[in-house]
């Protein structure tokens, strides 16, 4: 049976105690929010944290809030399964719930939080390429401190954030986007469910009523050592009718853009010829009719 | 350094003094004695240890007990009601459900929470709710014609007095006479 080590636990109620309390305690310490993670290297890799922040019982970090300027705000303790069925994410941004509902199983779901899935930068995390097509933002928090910083900015290796370690990400502001806005995510792995991500791919576009896309993201996952955006095969797509054509030259693109590594998921080349062919898909599915995320087995079955 | 806790378990509340490293799995086990929560992979693959927190179904080997302070805890043991089983726990040995059983209190709180916040749900709908349960005996099939069954309102009303029946039957047959000795 795996146990964890003992461990002091602190439970603080306001953002300024959580950087105090990892001020005052040194190094060695470390954030919970909802375990999944942390609780998982603990067991498996027997690394011991001096001691844990748990932040669940500060309030007003697990709420999803419109801005007058029509941004939504994330709580970093927001958990998947909330992001997953918010009508307000389903409505606006549906490929968003859908990249959270990739995550786990509802029992991992129910605890995972957007925060904590951001903070811990696994190149592979099925939300960051959604959030990043969303050119979201990531807020970060010290005492009586706080920073802006954009999400694709924030990742800065496998595991690592430019966050200092008495700083607190404790929000993900999505900018307002235009009602045309829309998107899809695939993720794609060995298995439907319960799997990490060989590839991920999330796009974001809106189209004139020409079909000209006029603003247009692409970002992958688990294929460089951060969720990147592929800029070269976006360059391709902008201020162009999104055929097949061009969908394919985009996924070319994209494929020689991203640096992925081979492991014991699949091997680099696999990688590569898998972020050509979905994000080929991904973008004709964005543009299509049906671009809405529907049950995963409509998706499972679906023809490209 | 041990704190207090209390927790509502089944709707009894429990007061406890534990370690905060301890995971609600092990305090469940352990401290209060209901072992009908089963720990599998113990990294929150498998399923077997699930039980429902606040309405919400986790899987209770990530989830520290300290964490759960003045939350309502759900387990297998709550299940039955007077001596009467749940529906699900019902179906699941009428529609053989199970083998080997170490799955299965996860299989059947999953179902639970499912069919608590969705009490209609599609097959299909089961599958997806229900990925994160492993069982690496009986097959897929069972478990979820069980869940279907209390779905479609297929458990025999008359369970109880059913199995009451077939154990007189068993008993009368001839295997379990005394073999008459021959000379």
């Amino acid at each position: 049976m795996k146990r964890t080590e003992p461990l002091e636990i602190y439970q603080p109620t306001s953002v300024n105690e959580a950087c105090r309390i990892i001020k005052q305690s040194g190094p060695g310490g470390h954030f919970l929010a909802g375990g999944t993670d942390l609780i998982i290297a603990i067991k498996e890799k027997g690394w011991v944290p001096r001691y844990v922040v748990d932040l669940k019982r500060i309030p007003s970090l697990s709420e999803i809030l419109t801005n007058s300027d029509g941004s939504l705000v994330l709580g970093a303790l927001t958990t998947m399964r909330e992001i997953e069925i918010s009508p307000l994410i389903r409505d606006r941004y549906p490929f968003l719930a859908q990249s959270a509902a990739e995550v786990g199983s509802i029992q991992i779901r129910h605890r995972a939080t957007i925060g904590g899935n951001m903070a811990n930068a696994t190149p592979s995390a099925d939300v960051a390429p959604a959030l990043i097509a969303l050119d979201a933002k990531a807020k970060i928090s010290g005492e009586n401190s706080e920073r802006i910083v954009a999400l694709e900015k924030f990742f800065v290796g496998p595991g690592k954030t430019l966050m200092k370690p008495d700083e607190i990400l404790t929000a993900l502001i999505i900018p307002p986007h235009p009602a045309t806005l829309r998107g899809e995510y695939i993720k794609f792995s060995p298995r439907e469910m319960m799997d990490l991500a060989y590839v991920g791919v999330a796009v974001a576009l809106a189209m004139d009523e020409r079909k000209k896309v006029k603003h247009v993201r692409i970002a992958l996952g688990a294929v460089a050592p951060i969720p990147m955006r592929a800029r070269k095969a976006e360059a391709i797509v902008l201020d162009q009718i999104l055929s097949e054509e061009i969908a394919e030259q985009a996924g070319g693109e994209a494929a020689k853009e991203c640096s992925p590594i081979s492991d014991v998921r699949s091997s680099a080349d696999y990688r590569r010829e898998m972020v050509r062919v979905n994000t080929k898909r991904a973008l004709l599915n964005a543009a299509s009719e049906h671009w809405r995320p529907t049950s995963w087995v409509e998706r499972r079955d679906r023809r490209y | 350094m041990k704190r207090k806790i209390t927790l509502t378990v089944n709707g009894k509340e429990q007061e406890l003094e534990i370690e905060p490293n301890r995971l609600l799995l092990h305090v469940l086990r352990e401290e209060i004695g209901l072992t009908g929560t089963k720990e599998g992979c113990s990294i929150g693959v498998c399923g077997a240890c699930s039980v429902i927190v606040d309405g919400r179904l986790v899987s209770s080997c990530l989830t520290l007990a300290a964490g759960c302070e003045g939350r309502d805890i759900e387990t297998i043991e709550g299940l039955a009601k007077d001596g009467n089983l749940h529906p699900l726990q019902q179906a699941f040995i009428e529609y053989g459900g199970f083998q080997c059983g170490i799955c299965t209190p996860g299989q059947i709180m999953a179902a639970k929470a499912l069919l608590d916040e969705n009490p209609k749900p599609t097959a299909d709908e089961v599958k997806e709710w229900m990925s994160g349960n492993l069982c690496r005996c009986t097959g897929y099939y069972k478990i979820l014609e069980s869940v279907m069954a209390v779905v479609n309102n297929k458990i025999s009303p008359d369970f109880q007095f059913r199995k009451r029946e077939q154990q007189a039957k068993i008993q009368s047959l001839d295997v379990y006479k005394p073999v008459a000795k021959t000379d």
